[in-house]
């Protein structure tokens, strides 16, 4: 069982850093780039999505010896579309404001490939517990890439920081907005593919260094 | 010009030679011909053809023109430097002097009000966004200074349309007892005229007052000749019709530029002219007056120049120059910016490969049939 830990572990630290689904696997964009203009948008963005991906992992591998191969993708999108409806209805009535800023992209984390990907490769092959460690490793690696493209666009489009039920923290002081110094540029669609670009190119950068750190 | 473009930066290192070894066979890729021209020298005769807009720069805009070169300058050797870092790259390319072309032409299309600090992030995303990705110098789909621009222009929109008068015109308003900050460029001018000149002919029951309006704005208009010489509201080292003709005239002599897509844009921006006046009437504008406002001038000598964003082939340079031509005017006219070189040459330069491919020149004696 030590070993079982072990891996499971692993699972979680590889969703997190080296198979992150944001900077590595460049999957689930849609939201990657929509929501991102503002911390708060990232980070119950990346909860809701956290929240559906353990569940939808949960219950695949609990079931995986039921599901019938050939139905197994309708499965799935039920699955996930069931928790995706609980955790929009949820957003609507406790985050009204921020539920109506994510708009359309709550629903569609139904068909963030993401998630899918997750059942399709893990959770219909193996345990519970695997399971669950590698959605909540993708989960957390989600939010954080989220949160990174979140604080850069924020901070420098509206010089401040929103944190979910506290007022907006201003980083840069009322002169950067005020003389117009802000990069309105990075809180609109193309400076969240600039960012995107950037984050991953340093994240690149990095594990490029530390693959030559581990061979040598 | 083609073949300037593709003349290595570095010579490769000769082969080591074995002692004794007999003659020494050199397999090669082509090119197998080249000459003495280098990147470096064709960056320093466009730097050298640039210094008489850079004069005029400093004329009409006195410190603030140098502030801004430097920074966009140094804005965009900084991230030429750390881009050859992150690629593993030697520092070579800082001395070839391309990024200091690139951070002139942006600088040079800035207004002169513009925070240093804001044409230092341009320079640095002109290099950064539009020529390191992908792959640097000759690998860029997009002319470098136009993408730093366009990027100012949506981060920082207010700034990049705040537009002051420039030191000559401040001595004249001043004896005027006219205390201006800021300054209509003559194609924002001649875009409002435009405006009333049509209001006036749809809205019969205010056609006096836009008349009055329209009138005020013709007022104010700068004659030809000090368009010509640029001493009007506008950006850095745009203004001066009459310096850029003069780089531009050494460039296209030195054959450093080639003079096909000057003079297509420039037959482009005439013949679209001509035909609004005669077809569009009261409001359009002299075409002279195209010709010598906004970057035009600038744009057609010394940006539809560049070697890497325009076709190879002599006729897709044609095409190039005048559909360059065409859409400054269409934008200029019907599209919502009063200036639009750098919609133009964007568009123009993502249209390249398409133009380069339609205009393959047909080998000697025809095509091979199967």
């Amino acid at each position: 069982m030590a070993d079982e830990n072990g891996s499971n572990l692993r699972q979680f630290k590889e969703g997190v850093l080296s198979n992150n689904p944001v900077l590595v696997q460049l999957l689930g964009m849609c939201p990657v780039l929509a929501v991102t203009n503002s911390v708060e948008n990232a980070l119950v963005m990346g909860m809701a999505a956290t929240f559906v991906v353990v569940m939808s992992n949960l219950i695949t591998s609990a079931l995986r010896h039921h599901i019938k191969p050939h139905v197994r993708i309708l499965i799935f999108t039920l699955t996930i579309a069931t928790f995706v409806t609980i955790a929009d209805l949820t957003l609507k009535a406790y985050m009204y404001q921020v539920s109506k800023q994510l708009g359309a992209f709550v629903p569609l984390i139904i068909v963030n490939c993401m998630i899918i990907c997750r059942a399709e490769v893990v959770a219909i092959k193996n345990g519970v517990g695997r399971s669950l460690a590698d959605a909540f490793g993708i989960g957390i690696g989600f939010t954080l890439a989220l949160l990174i493209l979140g604080v850069v666009r924020e901070w420098l489009g509206s010089g401040t920081l929103t944190i979910p039920g506290l007022e907006p923290f201003h980083v840069m002081p009322a002169a950067f907005t005020e003389n117009g110094h802000n990069w309105v540029i990075m809180i609109l669609p193309p400076g969240a593919f600039l960012t995107l670009g950037v984050v991953v190119a340093i994240s690149n950068q990095i594990r490029a260094r530390h693959a030559k750190g581990g061979a040598a | 010009m083609s073949e300037a473009a593709n003349v290595p930066e570095s010579k490769p290192a000769p082969a080591k030679k074995k002692p004794d070894a007999g003659p020494e066979f050199l397999v090669s890729a082509a090119p197998h011909l080249s000459d003495s021209v280098t990147t470096r020298g064709i960056m320093f005769e466009v730097i050298l053809a640039m210094l008489p807009l850079f004069v005029v720069a400093l004329y009409m805009y006195r410190l603030n023109a140098l502030i801004l070169t430097v920074a966009t300058v140094v804005g965009c050797l900084v991230a030429e430097a750390v881009a050859n870092w992150m690629r593993g790259r030697s520092q070579a390319s800082l001395a070839d002097g391309s990024a200091i072309v690139t951070g002139m032409i942006l600088a040079f299309s800035l207004p002169a009000s513009i925070n240093p600090y804001m044409a230092f992030i341009g320079g640095a995303v002109a290099i950064a966004l539009a020529k390191a990705v992908f792959g640097g110098l000759g690998n860029n789909l997009f002319n470098p200074a136009m993408v730093g621009r366009a990027f100012l222009m949506i981060c920082f929109p207010a700034a990049m349309v705040a537009f002051t008068p420039t030191a000559p015109m401040k001595v004249d308003l001043e004896a005027r007892g006219v205390d201006a900050v800021t300054c209509a460029t003559p194609l924002y001018q001649a875009a409002k005229y435009a405006e009333y000149v049509k209001k006036a002919a749809v809205d019969e029951a205010n056609a006096e007052k836009y008349r009055r309006q329209a009138n005020e704005i013709r007022a104010e208009m700068p004659g030809q000749w000090q368009l010509f010489v640029g001493n009007v509201g506008g950006c850095v080292g745009e203004t001066s019709a009459l310096a850029a003709l003069i780089g531009g005239l050494f460039l296209v002599i030195r054959r450093v530029a080639d003079w096909r897509q000057p003079v297509g844009v420039l037959a482009g921006v005439i013949a679209f002219a001509v035909i609004a006046k005669l077809v569009g009437g009261e409001g359009i504008q002299n075409p002279l007056y195209y010709l010598n406002s906004g970057a035009l001038m600038f744009g057609a000598f010394f940006i539809a120049t560049d070697y890497v964003g325009a076709p190879l082939t002599a006729r897709g340079r044609w095409i190039f120059g005048v559909c360059v031509g065409v859409l400054v005017m269409l934008i200029r006219l019907f599209g919502a910016y009063p200036e639009g070189f750098m919609f133009a040459i964007l568009i123009m330069n993502a249209l390249t490969p398409l133009i380069e491919r339609w205009t393959v020149a047909e080998p000697f004696g025809g095509h091979a049939s199967a």
